[in-house]
């Protein structure tokens, strides 16, 4: 059981009287890619709140990296080793690359408390790194984000995660706002991120790009987990049977 | 298999989008407009704005507008450096020409010799407490002090109450002119001992207004003050969630931005050897039309200390130039409202033009 990295077991979040998400029951392997679909209002982004510590959960367990865990807030995740890619971004448009990359873990020449000198030149070499790492390739890293297409800034977003996420990537429809070739470009990092053995959980509407990237596609309809499916065994008919609710599964003996 | 095929579609790199200094602009704005003043002077007055036409003196340039020129920017520049960085990380700071005010009439109060011509000093606060003749040191600390206290109730107010800094800092306006006046009942304060007036002496407001200019340049651009800055004027979104106490920083800008005021206000009564409870009265904003004049965005992330520096600049040429062709002061006041404005309309401007190009 030491390859697993998350695992929820019951994870419940009213609001109010609206049950967004009831008994979740989920388990992510070290270095698997796992897509979370279902319509809208399935209760998707919910369970990823709950994961990231953007919201406290109604009831339910996580565990995350061997440890059950209660995050109560999203720096408490990152510090844990998850990074979440939002469909906000949550980038400072006026700053550049590597600035954005160090948001708030800043390296530092010397220390001065909060007026501290900034180590521009390591940053500057790690995020070349980072980015060479992530395949990802920004043509001049100190133009701010602002001036960039929104495949750049995706890209920008992603290979911070993919630089600080030291166990887990969630991405939350990463290239919902993209162009063809730009969504094709986001897809080529995601596939270095599973040669780097980073473990993913990718919410998606796009079934291609599913089959294409993933191992495991998990289906949520009303605030259900309803399907739980390897890329292998199924196809796009079935998980749309599945998301439309024409099909379920007995999630109790699809759970392993 | 990952791919490395990639440079296609936007992710190829247009150079003819290269990212210019913002502060070029405002350079080349600034030499556009002493070179209409120069060409204006020779048309109507036939004299030259920027050379030397005296015979009695051997200089190229003519040196005492050009003294003229930056000294009489570099006090409200002080102030302008603190706005800078208000502004820069998504705040408005109103109060800082009240706090002036209210600082040198409170500092000055320190400041004061025990005789004048053989008489007690008429003007003496503290007479009877015998504070007078104190070392220099005590009405700089005190000064730095009120400005401390003005701009950490500013950020305070602003960080942990969540008001709108222009509420906020308006409230300071009111507040700290009324400690100006209720200081003394209105009176004027005079005669500062001798070190005292040697703190704005001469060309001393220069040197403290570029020393400071070259300090928070380097702090903006090399320190993690600096990133913090841009980067919740920003996205203030986006720092919080990346761990930067946004609460604290806030703070601290405004903090900093009070103990500028303070530095302007001894200075300002140092020079002019008294304080007023008037002083200092629509100093910020003549601040923040150098910040705005400079490429400083009000809506925050942009802009730099160098662009504020040209800024202050451009309105000391454009307040000489008018004295220099002879126009009534009351235009001059005219020209300088049209001259905030005009700066916001083309900070809006050039947002617009950012935003389209997507």
């Amino acid at each position: 059981m030491s390859d697993i990295i998350l695992r929820t077991e019951g994870l419940t979040k009213h609001y109010g009287g609206v049950h967004a998400l009831v008994d979740a029951d989920f388990e992510l392997r070290q270095g698997e890619h796992v897509a979370i679909m279902g319509d809208n209002g399935a209760g998707k982004s919910t369970f990823v709140r709950q994961i990231t510590g953007v919201e406290r959960r109604t009831s339910g367990k996580v565990w995350f990296d061997g440890r059950e865990v209660d995050f109560p807030g999203p720096l408490h995740a990152r510090e844990a080793g998850i990074e979440a890619v939002f469909q906000n971004l949550a980038l400072a448009d006026d700053l550049d690359v590597p600035s954005n990359l160090f948001l708030g873990r800043e390296k530092i020449l010397f220390n001065l408390g909060p007026f501290s000198i900034l180590d521009r030149k390591a940053m500057r070499q790690a995020t070349e790194a980072a980015l060479k790492r992530t395949a990802v390739k920004i043509p001049n890293l100190g133009n701010t984000i602002r001036h960039m297409s929104g495949g750049q800034r995706q890209c920008v977003a992603i290979a911070r995660a993919a630089t600080f996420a030291s166990k887990l990537i969630i991405m939350d429809e990463p290239t919902a706002a993209l162009g063809v070739q730009e969504t094709a470009q986001v897809e080529n990092i995601v596939r270095t991120l599973k040669d780097n053995g980073e473990s993913l959980i990718l919410i998606s509407h796009n079934m291609r790009q599913v089959f294409d990237l993933v191992d495991r596609i998990i289906v949520f309809r009303r605030g259900r987990i309803v399907a739980n499916l390897r890329k292998e065994e199924t196809d796009g008919q079935d998980v749309v049977a599945y998301i439309t609710g024409a099909k379920s599964q007995n999630l109790a003996a699809a759970a392993l | 298999m990952a791919q490395t095929t990639f440079g296609v579609g936007g992710l190829t790199y247009d150079h003819s989008k290269r990212q210019l200094p913002q502060e070029l602009n405002v350079l080349i704005a600034l030499v556009l407009i002493v070179a209409a003043f120069e060409l204006l002077g020779r048309a109507l007055l036939g004299d030259s704005f920027l050379l030397n036409t005296r015979d009695n003196v051997d200089t190229f340039f003519n040196q005492a507008r050009l003294q003229i020129i930056i000294l009489q920017v570099s006090i409200v520049g002080i102030i302008a450096i603190g706005i800078t960085q208000v502004i820069i990380s998504g705040g408005i700071d109103l109060s800082a020409g009240s706090v002036v005010g209210a600082t040198a009439m409170i500092a000055m109060s320190f400041a004061q010799v025990a005789t004048v011509n053989g008489n007690p000093n008429p003007k003496a606060v503290f007479l009877e407490q015998g504070w007078v003749d104190l070392p220099v040191l005590v009405p700089v600390l005190v000064g730095l002090a009120c400005g401390l206290l003005a701009g950490l109730i500013n950020g305070s107010l602003i960080a942990y109450t969540k008001i709108p800094p222009f509420i906020a800092t308006l409230g300071m306006m009111v507040t700290a002119r009324g400690v100006a006046k209720w200081w003394t009942k209105g009176e004027p304060i005079s005669f500062p001992t001798e070190p005292f007036a040697g703190i704005g002496k001469g060309l001393m407001p220069v040197v403290i207004f570029l020393a400071l200019a070259i300090l928070f340049h380097l702090m903006l651009k090399f320190t993690l003050y600096g990133k913090r800055c841009y980067a919740i004027g920003s996205n203030e979104e986006a720092a919080r969630m990346s761990g930067i106490n946004v609460e604290r920083h806030k703070v601290l800008v405004y903090a900093i931005a009070g103990l500028l005021a303070a530095v302007a206000a001894l200075v300002l009564s140092s020079k002019n050897l008294t304080a007023q409870a008037g002083m200092g009265v629509m100093y910020e904003l003549d601040a923040i039309a150098m910040a705005v004049i400079g490429g400083v965005s009000l809506s925050g992330g942009r802009g730099s200390i160098v662009g504020t520096v040209l800024g202050a600049l451009i309105f000391g040429v454009i307040i000489s130039g008018f004295t220099f062709l002879k126009l009534d002061a009351y235009y001059q006041e005219m020209v300088k409202g049209a001259i905030i404005v005009g700066a916001v309309v083309l900070d809006v401007w050039r947002q617009r033009r950012r935003g389209t190009r997507g």
